[in-house]
């Protein structure tokens, strides 16, 4: 049983215009096994929130604290909190030419575990999840993103997250871009690796389509860099019939 | 029309002065001769020297003989000889032409001309090797020839190490039908100087793969320039440089497309690491109104490792025909991709290996191209050495 807590996570970024406050007190508690979904209009601060957990280095913390299972999250290198159980899919994954998706995989793995995977078993479970992902094998010796659609893009990010094991996963935008036969896929992928490892979900959506086949336990809607409502899953049922109109009054910053 | 045609534009036609300097109109206006009184001393503001250092050069264009030799040891499959032919005999080869001070005087005062036999029809299994080692002597004049018989197949080796000024004149004479893979590696100390002449002539129909391994050396600078004998060759030209501060690497490329229907394809990646680290890279490729047909394509990448280094890319393509079947080229210098180690970092891998699945994957492609295996095993192995001796 793990714990992630944020505790009034304060998050700046510079700008052209100098530097701007982004999140402004966000607190959240996530255990393992839990599904949360952060749901909330563009520019509300969402993405924000996953790559400051994920220690991107273009967001400043000002305030506030991440812990993961006590232990301090923010004093963590990127790999740090990778290898701690932190995994983030990414909304637009990069491309790095030259590297194999099986060389990749291999090699984050063994960073992950500490040691490299067991040949035989880990050649099936990479051929078993991508199967699993309808992922073509011929995926595992194409580049790492390069050239990937973005259905492809999105089901590797999820095959990571199967095949990492993390304890809590954020998935940030992971539904965007996706037909919904591909959405339907990629789903299915999240909710195996919940099952097979009990991870902590931190689901960050723009749209609730995606929570008809992720079930929430708790939705929290996100705008001007704060949690403004949360609930239950019936919330997320509001908001497709009403839209995110309410939360968004006329003095909100552009 | 002889077998083998080089370029020889009419000399004293085309002079140049501090005065009056005159860009050349056409890549095949720049001068070559067996004459070292064709070149003048350069100051370094020349088209052709702008980017070198020719200030720490001088003792590599006064016009005369050295005496000096690097240490050579040769690896000969059966079959292979090699044998020293008199400068005046290798003129009467149809050799193409110096085409700088540097290579004229090397040529002119060699002393003679190693050449390496590859008979006709020889399928070769194992490469020649060659080692040229330096060992601190003064200025070497190097002169080596590499000839290869018609429908022979051979890889040759070439490795330089040791610490040397060494001016090079090295010839690839490829016979009709052959199919010759040169690989030249540089892994100077750093105290090391070299200029080199590579002319590669490809023959009718023949494949010839000229591959430059540069890594090591305080000042390097190597000219290959490509010319056809007869129609329907291929020239491929890779390259692999990485410069550390204090490194000058230098590569330029001619590929001089006369006969109809050859092809040629160049690619060349390099990394630079430290404040004054230094490369430049230059393709010309000229197709002629004769050359119908031509295929071409070069492409030069750099990946600036750290703040401070500094490359130079310059792709030219001089086209005097329409009925081509393609010709392109693309140039591209970036930094070091942070996105790029922040996603593998956030699956888990640590800054230093991250940084190195990069660069390996930068260098992937062309070192993939190499197709010698024991070359591009020991290049990974450098290139990680490199990083890790950055890293410090």
């Amino acid at each position: 049983m793990s714990t992630l807590e944020i505790k009034d996570l304060h998050v700046t970024v510079e700008t052209e215009q100098g530097t701007k406050e982004i999140l402004r007190g966000v607190t959240l508690t996530i255990e393992s096994g839990q599904t949360h979904a952060i749901m909330g209009p563009n520019g509300s601060g969402k993405s924000t929130l996953a790559y400051s957990i994920a220690g991107h280095p273009k967001y400043t913390v000002t305030s506030g604290t991440v812990t993961l299972d006590g232990e301090d999250v923010l004093a963590m290198s990127v790999d740090e909190r990778a290898r701690a159980g932190v995994f983030l899919a990414m909304q637009y994954p990069v491309e790095v030419p030259g590297v194999t998706v099986s060389n990749f995989l291999r090699t984050a793995k063994t960073a992950v575990s500490g040691e490299a995977p067991k040949l035989r078993t880990w050649v099936k479970d990479v051929k078993d999840a991508m199967g699993n992902l309808r992922m073509d094998p011929a995926f595992a010796e194409r580049n790492v993103n390069e050239g990937f659609s973005g259905g492809e893009k999105k089901r590797h990010e999820i095959l990571q997250m199967e095949l990492l094991r993390p304890k809590f996963a954020v998935l940030d935008e992971t539904d965007s871009g996706l037909d919904v036969d591909a959405l339907r896929i990629v789903s299915e992928g999240v909710n195996r690796a919940k099952e097979s490892t009990g991870s902590g979900v931190l689901l960050i959506t723009h749209y609730t389509r995606i929570l008809r086949y992720i079930r929430p336990d708790f939705v929290h809607v996100f705008v001007d860099g704060r949690i403004a409502e949360q609930g239950g899953p019936e919330l997320a049922e509001r908001l497709e019939a009403e839209g995110y109109d309410r939360f968004l009054p006329a003095t909100t910053e552009a | 029309m002889p077998l083998l045609t080089p370029q020889r534009p009419t000399e004293g036609a085309h002079t140049h002065s501090a005065a009056t300097m005159v860009p050349d109109q056409s890549r095949a206006e720049r001068t070559a001769s067996f004459e070292v009184d064709a070149f003048p001393v350069p100051h370094g503001r020349e088209e052709e020297w702008r980017f070198t250092p020719v200030d720490r050069l001088g003792t590599f264009f006064r016009d005369e003989a050295t005496g000096e030799c690097l240490t050579w040891e040769e690896n000969l499959p059966e079959g292979v000889t090699v044998s020293t032919l008199p400068v005046a005999d290798w003129q009467a080869l149809g050799v193409p032409a110096p085409q700088d001070r540097a290579a004229a005087v090397a040529a002119a005062h060699s002393g003679g001309v190693a050449l390496v036999d590859v008979p006709a029809e020889a399928e070769l299994t194992e490469p020649v090797r060659l080692r040229l080692t330096g060992g601190e002597q003064g200025l070497v004049h190097g002169h080596v020839t590499v000839r290869v018989g018609r429908f022979a197949k051979a890889t040759v080796l070439l490795e330089h190490d040791g610490t040397a000024d060494y001016s090079e004149v090295l010839t690839v004479l490829a016979g009709d039908g052959s199919d010759v893979t040169l690989v030249s590696v540089q892994e100077w100390d750093d105290a090391s100087r070299h200029l080199g002449q590579h002319d590669v002539v490809v023959g009718r129909d023949a494949r010839v793969r000229h591959i430059a391994v540069t890594l090591g050396g305080g000042v390097v600078r190597l000219n290959t320039n490509a010319t056809y004998a007869g129609p329907g060759g291929s020239f491929e030209g890779l390259g692999v440089y990485f410069a550390d501060a204090g490194q000058h690497l230098e590569h330029r490329l001619f590929v001089d497309h006369e006969a109809p229907h050859c092809r040629s394809n160049v690619e060349y990646k390099g990394a630079l690491q430290g404040e004054t680290a230094r490369t430049v890279w230059v393709g010309d490729v000229l197709i002629r109104a004769a050359a119908e047909g031509t295929d071409t394509y070069e492409l030069n990448r750099n990946l600036l490792l750290t703040d401070g280094a500094r490359a130079d890319s310059v792709p030219n393509l001089e086209i005097e025909t329409g009925e081509i079947e393609g010709a392109g080229h693309a140039s591209a210098t970036g930094r070091f991709d942070d996105e790029q180690l922040f996603y593998l970092m956030a699956r888990g891998i640590p800054e230093d290996e991250a940084r190195r699945l990069v660069v390996r994957g930068f260098f992937a492609s062309v070192v993939g191209r190499i197709g010698v295996p024991e070359v591009q095993e020991r290049l990974m192995e450098a290139i990680e050495r490199e990083l890790a001796g950055g890293a410090a």
